[in-house]
């Protein structure tokens, strides 16, 4: 029982940090039409700049905050100077740009911080397992970073729904030519929202990086299955990015953990042991196609533009 | 017209290069260059140029020329390049290969063309047993006899039962398989994940410590056994269950996992602490050379590679024609390997010792890895028997 408990919050921690990663992804793409494969760009940039700052201030909070500033800053520059001519063209000059940009990005931190890759090791307050209830004890900083997202998720929901900006962002993902009719600067509005997506990206990074190590292409693998959850959710609709990202967080953590077991009951050892993890990696694959059959639209879909 | 004299031209070079490569060593390097596992491909290169720079950039007084190619850690790539290294450059050997995986994608090229292949540290178990073949040699070792020597270990500390945790590829299933033929105790648990994509333990670490096993092995390789070390400490475990490892802490990992590996013993057949004088030059001159790196085993291992090919060479007088002479030569070893003295068993893989490594702070205040004693003496890998080569 208590290895359900775990393993399902092991499910939810992996779905929120795919959460921030897929949220930017969906409000560049839903909003300003824009696909950006260089999204995984943006997360890699957040958690080496994390490693940076950490070593230089040896401030674990300080360095995080200051990283997602210049991630932040990096998701401006880049629109401003490169994405922004793009807008009205194809999509497929859009992937072809963005690619590019993954290839540019991997050679400047090759160029910057070498090839060996990075550290970021956590102070020693994150590193203790907490009990969580008796007998559940589960990584602190696995704990921080549900509760990081989770209030990440509660902001944006905020802004989308109850300020002015969110009205825009809405406004601007169901009709584009409209809002700018009405006098508003959809320029700057697509600036801060590529700005926000960047910042969502890097702070994702940032707290990956103490779990998994900052290298070179790290952001590439795990830009598949934010793909992944913008199709299930719906493109463009961050509750269903939310939705989406939690399911497939579970779904991936608990196939990993369970798969292997059940099928040890109806195969041979070593054939159960070969085929579990190939095949709970194929689990959110199969979910996402059978959505594709169902609701084509995804679980969630943005208003109709 | 003008298309046909282009490709008569090219065709011409094509014709024309077997002859020019008369008068010097060609050899073929694969190993990853690119990706996160760049640094293990970058430090087998650093240390095949540094042999050769002990050999005077000549072997047998012939010019050598190595061509440096990168696998992308894919089979499919690894078997292209194998491919273009025998066909197009008519190598006369072909070095490297970390992953077991790509090394039997690639083999059957080399093989077939009986172009000799020393592979600097990939060792599938089809290798050592029903795929030997003469023109295949090993300056590494079988995967199963690293963590056989692990599982000797465990059972001399009197380790009751281990959860095993590995990837899911050809060494994944070598080295667990490898622990399960010589550890006494009981396998509680044996968990495989995706490679190379899988990046978070969380779900296995979550297993392994709830199955009240006494201890846990693990074989991840590269930037994979930072994150496992980082999140077996992160999740307290490190506090509770005793971790054994093969080929999880290098020097090149080590400056990431840091103190996470402090205590995290392994085994390995070549420590950079090894006391013979072939292995003080080498890592001495691998830190004069590069400056702020380490040598890890990998590099040891393309090191030997190096002067393996040079006592061929140098025995047959340079003519590289003389394929059964240079095969008889290079299964004498005669050469000083950096590892200390080694024979080959008929299968062409090393009869070696496997030393326990453990993680220390040494005279400079840096983490780096110490020998602690001598687990196995001359072991044989278990699948020579199925190769019928005598």
């Amino acid at each position: 029982m208590y290895l359900v408990v775990e393993q399902l919050l092991n499910g939810l921690q992996f779905g929120l940090l795919l959460f921030l990663l897929a949220a930017g992804l969906t409000l560049v793409f839903g909003i300003m039409d824009f696909v950006n494969l260089a999204h995984g760009s943006l997360y890699m940039m957040g958690a080496y700049f994390a490693a940076t700052f950490v070593a230089w201030t040896g401030s674990f909070v300080l360095g995080a905050l200051m990283a997602l500033g210049a991630t932040l800053l990096l998701g401006i520059a880049l629109e401003y100077v490169a994405l922004r001519h793009l807008y009205g063209r194809d999509h497929l000059d859009q992937v072809l740009a963005t690619f590019g940009l993954i290839l540019f990005f991997n050679d400047a931190v090759r160029l910057i911080w070498g090839p060996a890759g990075l550290a970021l090791p956590l102070p020693a307050w994150l590193t203790v397992p907490v009990q969580i209830i008796p007998g559940v004890y589960y990584p602190a900083y696995r704990l921080m970073i549900i509760v990081v997202a989770l209030a990440v998720a509660a902001m944006l929901y905020l802004v989308v729904m109850r300020t002015r900006i969110g009205m825009l962002i809405r406004a601007g993902a169901s009709n584009r030519e409209m809002i700018g009719a009405l006098g508003i600067n959809i320029k700057l509005l697509f600036t801060l929202v590529f700005g926000l997506g960047a910042a969502l990206a890097g702070l994702a990074g940032l707290m990956q990086a103490p779990i998994l190590t900052v290298q070179i292409g790290m952001g590439e693998n795990i830009l598949i299955l934010a793909f992944v959850i913008i199709v299930i959710g719906g493109i463009g609709s961050i509750r269903g990015a939310f939705m989406a990202a939690i399911f497939v967080g579970i779904i991936d953590t608990m196939g990993r953990a369970f798969l292997p077991d059940l099928l040890r009951k109806v195969l041979s050892g070593a054939a159960a042991s070969t085929a579990a993890p190939a095949l709970s990696s194929m689990l959110i694959y199969l979910l996402m196609a059978i959505i594709l059959v169902l609701r084509p639209e995804g679980l969630f879909p943005a208003a109709r533009r | 017209m003008k298309k046909a004299f282009w490709l008569a031209g090219a065709m011409a070079l094509a014709l024309a290069q077997p002859a020019m490569a008369a008068d010097s060593v060609k050899i073929g390097f694969v190993s990853t260059f690119s990706g996160p596992t760049a640094v293990i491909g970058n430090d087998m290169r650093n240390s095949f140029e540094l042999a050769l720079d002990h050999l005077g950039r000549k072997i047998d007084g012939k010019p050598v020329e190595v061509i440096y190619e990168d696998d992308q850690q894919k089979p499919d790539v690894g078997k292209q390049k194998t491919e273009k290294l025998v066909q197009s450059d008519k190598v006369d050997f072909i070095v490297g290969y970390i992953w077991s995986n790509v090394l039997l994608a690639s083999l059957k090229t080399a093989v077939d063309s009986k172009t000799f292949l020393i592979s600097a540290n990939a060792g599938p178990s089809q290798l050592a047993g029903e795929l030997c073949s003469p023109y295949v040699f090993s300056t590494s070792w079988q995967n199963d006899q690293t963590p056989q020597a692990v599982g000797t270990y465990m059972n001399q500390k009197g380790v009751k039962s281990v959860f095993l945790i590995g990837p899911n590829y050809a060494a994944g299933k070598d080295m667990l398989a490898g622990v399960k033929s010589t550890f006494k105790g009981q396998v509680v648990g044996e968990e495989y994940t995706v490679w190379p994509s899988q990046l978070d333990f969380s779900a296995e670490l979550t297993k392994a410590k709830n199955s009240k096993a006494e201890s846990i092995f693990v074989f991840y390789p590269g930037a994979a056994g930072v994150q496992f070390l980082n999140q077996y400490a992160q999740a307290g475990i490190k506090q509770q269950i005793p971790l054994y490892t093969a080929f999880t802490i290098d020097e090149l990992s080590l400056p990431l996992q840091k103190d996470n590996a402090l205590g995290v013993p392994g085994a390995q057949q070549w420590v950079n602490d090894l006391p013979n004088e072939e292995n003080k030059k080498f890592v001495a001159d691998y830190r004069k050379k590069y400056p702020g790196l380490r040598p890890t085993f990998y590099g040891a291992q393309s090191y030997d590679a190096a002067n393996l090919i040079n006592s061929a060479v140098v025995a047959v007088k340079g003519d590289l024609t003389k394929k059964d002479a240079m095969k008889a030569e290079m299964e004498k070893v005669n050469f000083k390997s950096v590892r200390g003295p080694f024979k080959y068993g008929n299968n062409h893989i090393p009869i070696q010792n496997f030393y326990l490594q453990d993680v220390v702070k040494d005279a400079e205040g840096q983490l780096s890895l110490k020998t602690v004693a001598t687990i196995v003496k001359d072991d044989q890998d278990r699948f020579h028997d199925k190769c019928p080569m005598k």
